[in-house]
C-alpha cells in the first residue's frame, strides 16, 4: 500500500553511508594487534623545526575520522595532565597545539611518535605510560585542536569551561612545518 | 475471614519473603522500614480499590438483564440512569478519600525519612565517575581521610550522611536495602542520608543510565558492628605495605613505572595517579571493577590482563603485557589488603 | 479571468440530483489522478489516514522486534547473545520507535480518517499540510531507522538525558540524528493537531452542536490542543542539544552556567502530557466502542467529556514527578504528588462511566468489547502502580527500576495498544468494507491479554527485588532469573498474538465476510455512508439532532442539500452550535507538499552535518513552500448558505 519513498531512503543512507566509520566504538582497539609496527622510532639527531620523517600507519586514519577516538583522546589529554604544559591546547610551558606551527610535524603519525618518544626542551616520553591505542587517540585530538580532522567527527564543545570557538566552526589549520618563530624557512 | 489472613500472609510473604541483597524490601535501615510500611498501605488501598473495580465490571459482564427493545433505554431506565449517577458520584468521592488518604500518608512518610537520620553522622562524599564510585571517608581530622572505590564499608546503627557529587554524567546512588536513590548530577551536589539498622552485606547499583557500562556500576555496601568497621577503618588509613619477594617488588616496579601509576594511586608508593580508582586496598574489596568480578586471584589476572573484556568501554585501556609481568603484577596487587 | 458565474448556475446536490448520477459527478469531482503522481499529490483524508495506519503499524511492529532482542538477552543472567553497546541502541530504538513514530502517530492516523467521517463533513481541514505531514513524519522514521540499521543509531536512550546525550560523552552523529527525528515527528504532530482542532470546531455536521459530539471527537480536541502546548517545548529540548552539540552553546554545560537538568524539565514537560496525548485518544475509542457494543448511548456523556479536560489540563502539571531523584526541593515535590494522584479522580470517574454503560446496556461481546475489557483491567492495575509512583519515598525507591517499566508497559499497552486494536477491528469494515474474522479475533485477544500479563507482570517484582532499568545484563544470584525468564516468554506470546492480528487484517481484506454500511449497527456518523466510503463521504451532508444520529433516525437520515458538485466544497458550521455558516472551497490533489517535504528532509538531514546546509537548504523549501501556497483565484467567492 504505501512504501517509503525510495528516493528519500537514498537520500539518508547516501549521507549516513559516509558516516560508518565515523560512529562506530571500538574500546579494545582493532582487531589487528596493536603491536603493530612500531611507531616509527628515531635514533638519529633531531633539529628543531625539521619535522621527524615516518612512514604513513593504516591505524592513522581510522583514529582520526572516529569521533570515539577522539572523544577519548580528550579524556586522556586531561586525564595525562598535557593540560599542564599545554593548556587546552593555548601553550604555555609548552607550545600551543592550536596553531599551524608544528616544530616536529603535525601529521597524525609525527604526533604520535612525538608523544611516544618525548622531545628536547622539556616534552617527555610517555612510551611505558600510555597505551598504543591511547597514544592514537591522542593524536587524534590533538590534531582536533587546530581543526584539521573532519568536521563532522568533532563536537560542538565539551562539558568544561571554554573560551574558546566551538572546534565545529574552527578553520582547519594548515600543517606548516617551520620551527622556532624566526626561522624562516618554511615549506607547504 | 479466610480472605484476610490470606491478604495479610501474601503481604507478609512479599514483604519479607522476596527480600536479598539488593531489594527494595529488604529492612535493613530504618528509611527501609519505613518504605516498607508506605508500601504496605499503598498496596492494600490499591489492591482495595482494583477488587471493587473488577467487581464492578464483572457484575457489567454477567448481570441478567431482562427483554428489552432494541437500542432504547427500558421504560425503567430513567430510574437506573439515576442510580448510577449516584454512583458516579459516590466513586468520585471515594476515589477522592483514598487519594487523600494516600497522599498524607506519603507526605507523613517523607518527614519521617527526612528525620529518620540522627545527630553527628558518619560523613562520606561520593563522586561518581563513568563506570565506578570513588568514595571518600571525611573526617575532623584531614589525616584521618581516606579514598577507596566501588564499596562502603558502614557500622551498625549510625547514621550516615553521605554528599553526592559526579565527575561526568548523571548517575544515581541506590542501595535498595538501605534506603531511596538520589541521583549525583554533575555541577551540583545532592545528599543522602542512611541509618542501617541490620548487619549483612549488600549491593547497591547506579540507577541513571550513564552510557555503556551503567549495567555494570555496583557498589558493595558492608553493614558491621562498631568495632569492626573500626578496625577496617584503621586498616584504611594504612599506607600499601612493601613487597617483601621479588616477584612482588617487579610488580610495585612496573605498576609504579608504567601504565598503572599514570591513573591509579596506591598511598604509599610513586603510583599517583586521580583519574581511577585508588587501588590501596584492592584486595580487601569483595569485587572488582565496580561488581564486575568476584574478587579473586583468578579475576584479578581477567581484569588486569584485559579488562575490556568483561566491561568492554571502561576507561581502562586494554595494556599488552608479557606473562611474566602479568604475574609480577597480580602478585603485587594481591598484598593490598 | 473566467467571467463570474451567477450562483444559481452551478450544480448542486439535492432533490434535481441524487442517487448515481450525483455520485457520479461527486466522484468525479473529488477523485485524484490516478498512478504514482496521484498517490504522491493526494488530498483525500482517507488515503492519508490509511497511510499513516500503516506506516505507523510497520513501526509499531520494528519497536516490538527490537524489543524480542531485548528480552532474549535479559532472558538469562550474563547473557553474553548482545554486546552493550548494540543493547543500548536496542532499548533507544525501541522507545524512540513507539513513544515517537507509532503511538501518538497511529492515533492522530485513525483520527485523520474517521474524525471527518463521524462529524459528517467531506475532509479534514488544511488538507495539503495533511499530506506534508505524512512525508515528514515518514522521513524521521526512515532517518532513525536507516542510521540504526547502517550501525550509526543513537544510544543514549529514547529520553536522551544530557551530559550523556551532550558533545562530550556522545560523540559523532548519533543523538544528532535521534534529535532531528524528534524536529521531524514534532513538525508532523503540530501540523495534524492543527488540522484536527480546525476540523472538530469549523467542520462539524450542522445540528452536531459540541454537546451532541461524539467522544473521540472531544478525546482528539483535547489532545491536539495538548499536542500543541507541549511538542515545542520538546522541539525547544531537541534543538537547544543540536546547538549544544552542532554549534558549541551551552545550554546544558553546567561549567559555564547552563543546566544539566534544564533538558529534563523541557523533555518532561513534553513528556508527561505526550502520555496523556497517548491515552485520550483510546479512551475516545474505549467510549465508541463501548456504546456501539452495550447498545445504549454512553452513560454520563458530560462527565466523561469534563474527565477528558480535566486530565488535558492537569496532564501539564505532573512532569517533575520523573524527577523525584534529582534533589529538587522537597516542597516543591509535595505539589506534584498532589497533582500526580489528582489525575487519577477523572480516569477513574471515566472507568465508571464505562463499566456502568456496559452494565446498564446489553452488552455484545465480540472483539472489539473484548479489548474494552481487556483494557478496564489493565489499564486500572498501570493506574494504581502510577498512584504508588506519585508518592515521593515510594518512588525514590521504585524510579528507575523495572517497577516503572512494568507501570508504564500496563498504562501504555492496556491502555492504548489494547483499546487501539478494538478500534481498529471496529472500523476495519468501515476503511475496507469487510469484516475482521470474529473466531481469529477472539482467539488474538486472549493470546494478547495473557501475554501480555506473562510479561510484564512479573516486572512488578523484578523492580520490587532491585533490578534497575537499561541494563544489558545483571548478575545471576539476585532473584532476578525467574521473572526475566517469564517476561521473556511473555514478550514471544505477545509478538505472536501481533502477528495473528495482522494476519487476520491481512486476510480479512482479501476474504472476509463483505460488510454493509453499519455492520455493527452503531450510532456514529461514520456508518451512514457506504464501506469503504466513496471519495466524497456523503452524498448529502447529513443533518444531526442528538448524540446517536444513526439510532434515533433508523427510518431516514435527515441531510442537507446545497453543495456544489463540480467544485470541492466543503460546509463549514459555527463553533458551539453547528448552525451552518460558509461554504469553503476544499483544495485539489497537487504535488507541493511532497516537494516541500522533500526539501525539508533534505535541509534538516545534511544540516547535521555543515551549517551551509541551512544556507543552501533554505531556498529550495522556501520555493516549494511558495509553489504550494501560491493564491489561486477562485472563479466565485465564498458564499453564504442559501437555505
Amino acid at each position: 500500500m504505501s512504501s517509503p519513498s525510495p528516493a528519500r531512503a537514498a537520500i539518508v543512507l547516501l549521507l549516513a553511508l559516509g558516516g560508518c566509520d565515523r560512529e562506530s566504538r571500538e574500546p579494545r582497539g582493532r582487531p589487528l594487534p596493536e603491536t603493530g609496527p612500531q611507531i616509527a622510532p628515531q635514533r638519529t639527531a633531531m633539529m628543531n623545526g625539521v619535522p621527524v620523517p615516518t612512514t604513513e600507519d593504516p591505524r592513522a586514519d581510522d583514529y582520526e575520522g572516529n569521533a570515539y577516538h577522539v572523544a577519548q583522546g580528550y579524556r586522556y589529554f586531561a586525564w595525562m595532565n598535557c593540560s599542564g604544559c599545554h593548556a587546552n591546547g593555548g601553550g604555555g610551558m609548552g607550545p600551543p597545539l592550536m596553531d599551524d606551527e608544528w616544530r616536529y610535524g603535525g601529521s597524525m603519525e609525527q604526533i604520535a611518535a612525538t608523544i611516544i618518544q618525548g622531545r628536547p626542551n622539556g616534552m617527555p616520553s610517555y612510551r611505558g605510560r600510555v597505551t598504543e591505542q591511547q597514544v592514537w587517540q591522542l593524536a587524534a585530538f590533538v590534531r582536533s585542536l587546530s581543526a584539521q580532522n573532519r568536521q563532522d567527527v568533532l563536537p560542538g564543545r565539551t562539558d568544561a569551561p571554554r573560551n574558546t570557538e566551538p572546534q565545529t566552526l574552527q578553520e582547519p589549520q594548515p600543517v606548516v612545518e617551520t620551527g622556532v618563530a624566526n626561522d624562516s624557512a618554511s615549506q607547504e | 475471614m479466610i480472605a484476610r489472613r490470606a491478604f495479610a500472609l501474601s503481604l507478609a510473604f512479599l514483604l519479607g519473603g522476596c527480600s536479598g541483597i539488593q531489594s527494595a524490601l529488604g529492612r535493613d535501615g530504618r528509611h527501609g522500614e519505613i518504605f516498607g510500611g508506605l508500601f504496605a498501605i499503598f498496596l492494600a488501598v490499591t489492591l482495595f480499590v482494583y477488587l471493587i473495580v473488577i467487581a464492578f465490571l464483572l457484575a457489567g459482564i454477567f448481570r441478567r438483564r431482562g427483554k428489552r427493545q432494541d437500542g432504547l433505554p427500558d421504560e425503567e431506565g430513567e430510574s437506573r440512569e439515576a442510580s448510577l449517577r449516584k454512583g458516579l458520584i459516590g466513586w468520585a468521592a471515594f476515589i477522592a478519600l483514598g487519594l487523600s488518604v494516600l497522599t498524607v500518608a506519603s507526605f507523613v512518610a517523607d518527614r519521617l525519612m527526612a528525620q529518620a537520620s540522627g545527630p553527628d553522622p558518619l560523613r562520606i562524599q561520593i563522586v561518581a565517575h563513568q563506570w565506578w564510585w570513588e568514595v571518600r571517608y571525611e573526617d575532623a581530622d584531614p589525616s584521618r581521610t581516606f579514598r577507596t572505590a566501588n564499596e562502603l564499608h558502614l557500622p551498625v546503627g549510625v547514621p550516615v550522611q553521605i554528599t553526592l557529587m559526579s565527575n561526568d554524567v548523571i548517575h544515581s546512588f541506590w542501595v535498595p536495602n538501605l534506603a531511596g536513590k538520589q541521583d549525583l548530577i554533575p555541577g551540583r551536589t545532592t545528599q543522602i542520608a542512611l541509618h542501617p539498622t541490620r548487619e549483612g552485606v549488600y549491593r547497591g547499583q547506579c540507577a541513571e543510565y550513564c552510557g555503556l557500562q551503567h549495567a555494570r556500576m555496583a557498589l558493595d555496601v558492608t553493614v558491621e558492628p562498631v568495632a569492626a568497621f573500626r578496625t577496617w577503618r584503621t586498616q584504611q588509613l594504612l599506607p600499601a605495605p612493601l613487597p617483601r619477594t621479588p616477584l612482588q617488588q617487579a610488580g610495585l616496579r612496573y605498576v609504579e613505572t608504567r601504565e598503572c601509576g599514570a591513573c591509579h594511586s596506591i598511598v604509599g608508593t610513586r603510583a599517583s595517579g586521580q583519574v581511577a580508582p585508588d587501588l590501596t586496598h584492592l584486595a580487601s574489596r569483595r569485587t572488582i571493577g565496580a561488581g564486575t568480578y568476584p574478587m579473586s586471584r583468578g579475576h584479578l589476572y581477567a581484569w588486569v590482563a584485559d579488562p575490556q573484556s568483561a566491561k568492554p568501554g571502561n576507561r581502562m585501556p586494554h595494556i599488552p603485557l608479557e606473562p611474566d609481568q602479568l604475574h609480577a603484577i597480580v602478585a603485587y596487587l594481591e598484598t593490598l589488603r | 479571468m473566467t467571467a463570474k458565474i451567477s450562483p444559481r448556475d452551478h450544480d448542486r446536490d439535492g432533490e434535481k440530483l441524487q442517487g448515481e448520477a450525483l455520485h457520479f459527478r461527486l466522484e468525479k469531482t473529488w477523485s485524484r489522478e490516478p498512478g504514482l503522481w496521484g498517490w504522491l499529490s493526494t488530498t483525500d483524508h482517507k488515503e492519508i489516514g490509511r497511510r499513516y495506519i500503516v506506516t505507523a503499524m510497520i513501526f509499531l511492529a520494528l519497536g516490538g522486534l527490537v524489543s524480542l532482542l531485548m528480552r532474549l538477552q535479559l532472558a538469562s543472567p550474563e547473557s553474553g547473545l548482545i554486546s552493550a553497546q548494540r543493547y543500548n541502541e536496542l532499548f533507544t530504538m525501541h522507545g524512540t520507535t513507539m513513544m515517537f513514530l507509532f503511538a501518538v502517530p497511529v492515533m492522530e492516523a485513525i483520527a485523520i480518517y474517521i474524525l471527518p467521517l463521524m462529524l459528517g463533513t467531506r475532509n479534514i481541514a488544511f488538507p495539503r499540510l495533511n499530506a506534508f505531514s505524512y512525508w515528514a513524519y515518514l522521513s524521521g522514521g526512515i532517518l532513525l531507522w536507516a542510521a540504526f540499521l547502517l550501525n550509526i543509531g543513537p544510544d543514549a536512550g529514547w529520553f536522551s538525558y544530557v551530559p550523556l546525550a551532550g558533545p562530550e560523552f556522545s560523540p559523532g552523529k548519533r543523538t544528532d540524528i535521534w534529535a532531528q527525528m524528534v524536529t521531524f515527528t514534532e513538525i508532523a504532530a503540530l501540523a495534524v493537531s492543527v488540522e484536527i482542532v480546525a476540523t472538530i470546531l469549523k467542520l462539524r455536521a450542522p445540528g452536531m452542536t459540541l454537546a451532541r459530539m461524539p467522544i473521540f471527537a472531544w478525546a482528539m480536541l483535547v489532545v491536539s490542543l495538548m499536542t500543541i502546548f507541549s511538542m515545542p517545548s520538546v522541539t525547544l529540548a531537541s534543538g537547544f542539544l543540536l546547538s549544544d552539540r552542532l554549534v558549541g552553546t551551552h545550554f546544558y554545560n553546567q561549567y559555564e552556567y547552563g543546566d544539566a537538568l534544564l533538558w529534563q524539565h523541557l523533555f518532561w514537560f513534553f513528556g508527561h502530557p505526550e502520555v496523556y496525548i497517548i491515552f485520550l485518544p483510546a479512551a475516545g475509542f474505549v467510549s465508541e466502542i463501548v456504546q456501539t457494543f452495550s447498545r445504549r448511548p454512553t452513560f454520563g456523556y458530560t462527565a466523561i467529556v469534563l474527565a477528558i479536560v480535566a486530565i488535558g489540563l492537569l496532564a501539564f502539571g505532573l512532569w517533575v514527578h520523573h524527577m523525584f531523584a534529582t534533589g529538587l526541593p522537597r516542597v516543591g515535590y509535595s505539589f506534584y504528588t498532589a497533582a500526580s494522584m489528582t489525575v487519577a479522580i477523572p480516569s477513574g470517574i471515566q472507568i465508571f462511566c464505562w463499566i456502568a454503560t456496559m452494565w446498564d446496556g446489553r452488552p455484545r461481546f465480540q472483539v472489539p468489547l473484548l479489548y474494552v475489557v481487556g483494557f478496564v483491567i489493565t489499564f486500572v492495575l498501570g493506574g494504581l502502580t502510577g498512584v504508588m509512583l506519585a508518592s515521593v519515598p515510594l518512588d525514590l525507591q521504585l524510579h528507575d527500576t523495572y517497577f516503572v517499566v512494568a507501570h508504564f508497559h500496563y498504562v501504555l499497552v492496556g491502555g492504548s495498544v489494547f483499546p487501539l486494536l478494538g478500534a481498529v477491528t471496529y472500523w476495519f469494515p468501515k476503511f475496507t468494507g469487510r469484516m475482521m474474522s470474529e473466531r481469529l479475533g477472539q482467539a488474538t485477544f486472549w493470546l494478547l491479554f495473557g501475554g501480555f500479563q506473562l510479561a510484564f507482570a512479573p516486572m512488578h517484582l523484578s523492580g520490587l527485588m532491585g533490578m534497575p532499568r537499561r541494563v544489558y545484563t545483571y548478575p545471576e544470584g539476585m532473584g532476578w532469573d525467574l521473572t526475566n525468564l517469564l517476561s521473556t516468554i511473555g514478550a514471544f506470546i505477545v509478538a505472536l498474538a501481533v502477528l495473528m492480528f495482522v494476519v487476520n487484517a491481512l486476510l480479512s481484506m482479501k476474504r472476509g465476510q463483505a460488510a454493509g454500511a453499519n455492520p455493527w449497527d452503531a450510532p456514529g456518523l461514520e456508518w451512514a455512508t457506504g464501506s469503504p466510503p466513496p471519495v466524497y463521504n456523503f452524498p448529502h451532508i447529513p443533518v444531526v439532532t442528538s448524540r446517536t444520529p444513526l439510532w434515533d433516525n433508523r427510518a431516514k437520515l435527515p441531510v442537507m442539500t446545497g453543495l456544489r458538485v463540480d467544485e470541492r466544497e466543503q460546509l463549514l458550521t459555527t463553533v458551539i452550535d453547528a448552525r451552518p455558516d460558509l461554504r469553503e472551497p476544499s483544495p485539489i490533489p497537487t504535488i507541493w507538499p511532497f516537494v516541500a517535504s522533500l526539501a525539508l528532509a533534505a535541509l534538516f538531514v545534511s544540516s547535521m552535518f555543515t551549517p551551509w546546509a541551512v544556507v543552501i537548504g533554505t531556498p529550495p523549501l522556501a520555493a516549494a513552500l511558495v509553489a504550494w501556497f501560491w493564491p489561486k483565484s477562485p472563479d466565485v467567492t465564498p458564499e453564504p448558505v442559501i437555505e
